[in-house]
């Protein structure tokens, strides 16, 4: 094994790759609003600028100068660390995610686990959120964060132990030159569907919105959030879209590789918006389920999915290698 | 065991289906109307800003006779009966608060003459808060609005000035009872 940490991104690449993932979360808002209008038969924001496209600009100058309140009932230092902790993690996360050869932050022998952890560490932001909140319907929020986390959060790393088995690496280049000879979402295709469910309850989104779902419980975790600290969740929960996206495409769907007439990074941020509209279709079409059938969901059905998978595959390893 | 197994496989693609259903929308059209550049089509029967109508003669048609006010669910219409010298009865102001007014049509419906009609027309919006009370003559316009035919005094049994007792649409001359007397 060579040397753990290999830097392979100059301080221009960490500047672009940031400011880029942030340019694409911003952009989110306006791209879902207009997606899901368009798949509702309406027409989403358009009124602003070139196809509405200002409506990001106008978003952003309008929850900049919102009043940003602290509750005098709230427990103020974990109330202002809660929304940081999902910009935090969710960005740091994207340290690791090969976004095409040379281009990066770091080449690390154990990214996968490392994403892997950062984004589980995301959930704190939800449930201190909503503890520091001292309100009943966040509160709410918080446990059902809490519920949904042990029930995701066991078949997550499960479902990829698979892509592990058959790359033998946990460096997430190493996965994507694995692919080579075919992406892992055909010989993988359980543990894909099983990995696109957990990052869609990790990253909160509809179906899995529990902790908001603003239909029973108004807002859940950041129903006391207003102005800048609201816009860190909100552009937190699209950075983790994003960040999910990339991960779908590097694990399961050869990351950078594609057809050599246009660059990798093309092809790699390509299959990300793919999936980033998927996102968006899922929350366009889905219901949401009580979080009781989450849990069961994930316990009875995903996890024994999963390990069946693992089963499988280690299986066919052994049998490839003898 | 088994059932439950596959009643969660058929509910995951049941998922799919919904997903395949709404993704076909992207190809369909959206119904929103662009308003202030696209104009809404709206029905003669719409139920918009009131008016009082004028009869085929050009005179008003409203005759004060306060079932518009009594209806009106908010108390938006206030008037004051008065007489002139034909006898004809007529509104010395007629006054309905905008502001107030929900377009319920009710007083429509309980006018006895089609004096106060609801039109087509939504647009009137105001920036002061007075502007939003129409007096008579914002109210009154030249035309019979949906009935075009329709005289009051022409049809009703009222005397006025050149029209007696007995000498409307589809009326008797009145009976001298005392002829029948034997």
């Amino acid at each position: 094994m060579t040397e753990p940490i290999n830097q392979i991104g100059t301080w221009i690449d960490i500047i672009g790759i940031l400011s880029s993932v942030m340019l694409v979360a911003a952009l989110l808002i306006w791209v879902e609003r207009r997606m899901i209008g368009i798949w509702q038969d309406r027409l989403g924001p358009n009124r602003l600028g070139p196809l509405g496209l200002m409506q990001v600009a106008a978003d952003m100058i309008k929850i900049f100068f919102k009043e940003d309140w602290i509750p005098p009932f709230a427990d103020k230092a974990v109330f202002v660390l809660a929304p940081m902790i999902i910009m935090v993690t969710i960005l740091t996360a994207f340290a690791v995610v090969p976004f095409a050869p040379g281009i990066g932050i770091i080449d690390f022998n154990f990214g996968l686990l490392y994403f892997l952890a950062l984004s589980s560490l995301s959930v704190y932001s939800v449930v201190l959120g909503g503890y520091a909140s001292n309100n009943k319907y966040a509160l709410l929020g918080a446990v059902r964060a809490a519920a949904q986390t042990i029930s995701y959060e066991v078949f997550m790393a499960l479902s990829l132990m698979g892509v592990v088995m058959l790359s033998g690496t946990f460096n997430l280049r190493d996965i994507v030159e694995a692919q080579r000879n075919g992406w892992f979402c055909l010989s993988q295709f359980l543990g894909l569907f099983l990995f696109i469910v957990a990052v869609v309850a990790e990253s909160h989104r509809t179906p899995f919105d529990l902790p908001e779902a603003e239909h029973e419980i108004i807002a859940g975790f950041h129903i006391e959030y207003s102005g800048m600290k609201f816009g860190m969740f909100f552009i937190g929960e699209y950075l983790s879209v994003t960040l999910s996206s990339a991960m779908i495409v590097t694990l399961f769907f050869g990351g950078w590789l594609g057809p050599e007439f246009l660059p990798p990074l093309f092809w790699f941020c390509f299959k990300t918006s793919i999936w980033i509209l998927f996102f968006v279709l899922l929350r366009a079409s889905l219901p949401r389920p009580r979080y009781d059938q989450l849990m069961s969901f994930g316990w009875k059905f995903m996890l024994p999915l999963a390990l069946i998978n693992l089963l499988f595959t280690g299986g066919l390893v052994l049998w490839m290698e003898s | 065991m088994m059932n439950s197994f596959k009643l969660c496989i058929d509910l995951i693609l049941s998922q799919f289906q919904t997903m395949g259903t709404v993704l076909q929308h992207t190809f369909s059209k959206a119904d929103t109307v662009e308003y202030p550049e696209q104009q809404v089509a709206l029905f003669p029967r719409y139920r918009g800003r009131i008016v009082l109508t004028r009869d085929p003669d050009g005179l008003e048609r409203c005759v004060a006779c306060n079932l518009c006010a009594v209806a009106c669910p908010v108390d938006c219409i206030a008037l004051q009966k008065s007489e002139d010298q034909e006898g004809r009865w007529y509104p010395e102001f007629f006054r309905i608060n905008f502001s107030r007014c929900i377009m319920c049509g009710f007083c429509e419906e309980a006018c006895p003459t089609y004096a106060i009609q609801l039109t087509p027309d939504f647009e009137m919006c105001e920036y002061d808060r007075q502007s939003m009370v129409y007096e008579k003559e914002d109210l009154l316009i030249d035309g019979t609005g949906k009935y075009h035919d329709y005289n009051f005094y022409r049809i009703a049994g009222k005397s006025i000035a050149g029209k007696g007792k007995g000498e409307a649409e589809n009326e008797a001359p009145p009976i001298d009872v005392k002829t029948l007397l034997p």
